[in-house]
């Protein structure tokens, strides 16, 4: 058999970086895998105003990135290899990755996190990468001096288009809402009031996406009258929530009705030695702070779960 | 792998026979980043089965918008100075590798 490692770490945002933190620190052996660089999400997202110590702000990738290098300070090593199935009620559990390699772990600290939500919209699929993205730092810069349409009235929906308007000439929010109703933080939603590129289409729900080859137009449909309304665009850019990347955890830990990983405080899941952290649990808030918070919660049982069972 | 950009495409990919894939990237996108270990390992595995090229779409904006690439990662084959397949965004090295086979 090969080397069991104390803990093996699924996912290497900033739930799985903290609990790799944590776990290094304690002199655990511990391994994150993760198919992405690290940093999940947040490493896609431009910018970050309310994680606590930067007064002035910071970058997801900055961020993102020096969580890396703090955990990897602490002796637990980042791998870049996707899992495809874990058998959690084994001793040593099993993590298998694609191309067949193992890794056995006496504890499993899942943080697969979250990705953004497809409306289905008809044209939603067919303009993936032709003007259609869920993502502004990946795709923002083709659109300088074109006009684009963000759908979706969160956090990231109203951040996300101001950082859009760096470079598109017209930014217009779709909202479902009625007029000044966002679901965003005031704070956002006062500087966005405030831009000029920024316009707003109100009691709104985008209908279809167009075009021929590249996005061409959007049609919105209003949802008091049911008009429907052609808004020419280059890119249309979806911020409505998130789903979490668990279907690799179906039938191994109890998940709730959308797929959520279901833990208690100390982050235990159903199946004893296996924790859940990130996005990807059951929770009332997903942001940096309270994945980063999940990870050290997560890293702290796992250690009291091995110094328990020696 | 080959870089290619404005200057060269025509020849690098739309000229040359056989199968071509063209990893498209930039600086700012992390998927991009994630990826490019996974298409490096496929151009050597596969290096006898197709050309592999990558262009920094940050830097050849209209190139890629003439190839009608808006969006990062795209990876895209092209044969015979027709594009053939093409992956968008939400793909994996895996899906990479299956449409790789395929077309080879």
């Amino acid at each position: 058999m090969g080397q069991v490692y104390d803990t093996v770490i699924i996912g290497a945002g900033p739930g799985g970086l903290a609990a790799g933190l944590y776990a290094g620190r304690a002199k655990m052996s511990a391994v994150i895998v993760a198919k992405s660089l690290p940093g999940g999400q947040a490493a896609t997202t431009a910018e970050l105003e309310n994680y606590p110590g930067f007064p002035k702000g910071t970058t997801g990738p900055a961020l993102t990135q020096a969580m890396a290098d703090h955990t990897a300070s602490f002796g637990t090593g980042i791998v870049q290899e996707e899992v495809v199935d874990v058998d959690l009620g084994a001793d040593p559990k099993v993590v298998k990755v694609y191309g067949g390699k193992e890794y056995l772990a006496r504890t499993v600290i899942l943080a697969p996190g979250a990705s953004p939500k497809s409306l289905h919209l008809q044209g939603e699929r067919e303009f993936l990468g032709k003007g259609v993205s869920y993502c502004a730092t990946c795709d923002g810069d083709f659109f300088e001096d074109l006009d684009v349409a963000v759908i979706g009235n969160g956090d990231t929906a109203v951040e996300e288009a101001m950082y859009l308007t760096r470079f598109a000439e017209n930014v217009t929010i779709i909202v479902r809402r009625k007029e000044g109703d966002l679901r965003c933080n005031k704070s956002s939603a006062e500087r966005a009031f405030a831009n000029p590129k920024i316009h707003w289409m109100w009691d709104s729900a985008p209908q279809e996406i167009q075009g021929d080859g590249l996005v061409e137009r959007l049609i919105v449909r209003n949802t008091q009258t049911g008009d429907l309304s052609e808004l020419k665009v280059d890119g249309v850019f979806f911020f409505v929530g998130t789903e979490p990347q668990t279907g690799f955890l179906q039938g191994k830990v109890e998940l709730d009705q959308d797929g959520y990983i279901i833990a208690n405080d100390m982050m235990e899941t159903s199946v004893p030695g296996v924790y859940a952290v990130g996005d990807a649990r059951q929770k009332f808030l997903r942001q940096v702070i309270t994945a980063a918070a999940d990870g050290a919660i997560a890293a702290v049982a796992a250690e009291k779960y091995i110094a328990g069972r020696e | 792998m080959v870089a290619v950009d404005k200057v060269n495409f025509e020849d690098e990919v739309l000229k040359t026979d056989g199968l071509v894939l063209v990893d498209f990237w930039s600086q700012k996108c992390e998927p991009c980043l994630a990826l490019t270990p996974a298409i490096h390992a496929l151009s050597e595995k596969y290096a006898d089965k197709a050309k592999f090229c990558t262009l920094d779409a940050g830097t050849n904006k209209r190139l890629s918008i003439s190839q009608k690439v808006m969006g990062l990662p795209t990876v895209a084959f092209y044969r015979g100075g027709e594009k053939v397949a093409e992956l968008n965004q939400s793909f994996t090295a895996e899906d990479v590798e299956v449409k790789l086979k395929e077309l080879a």
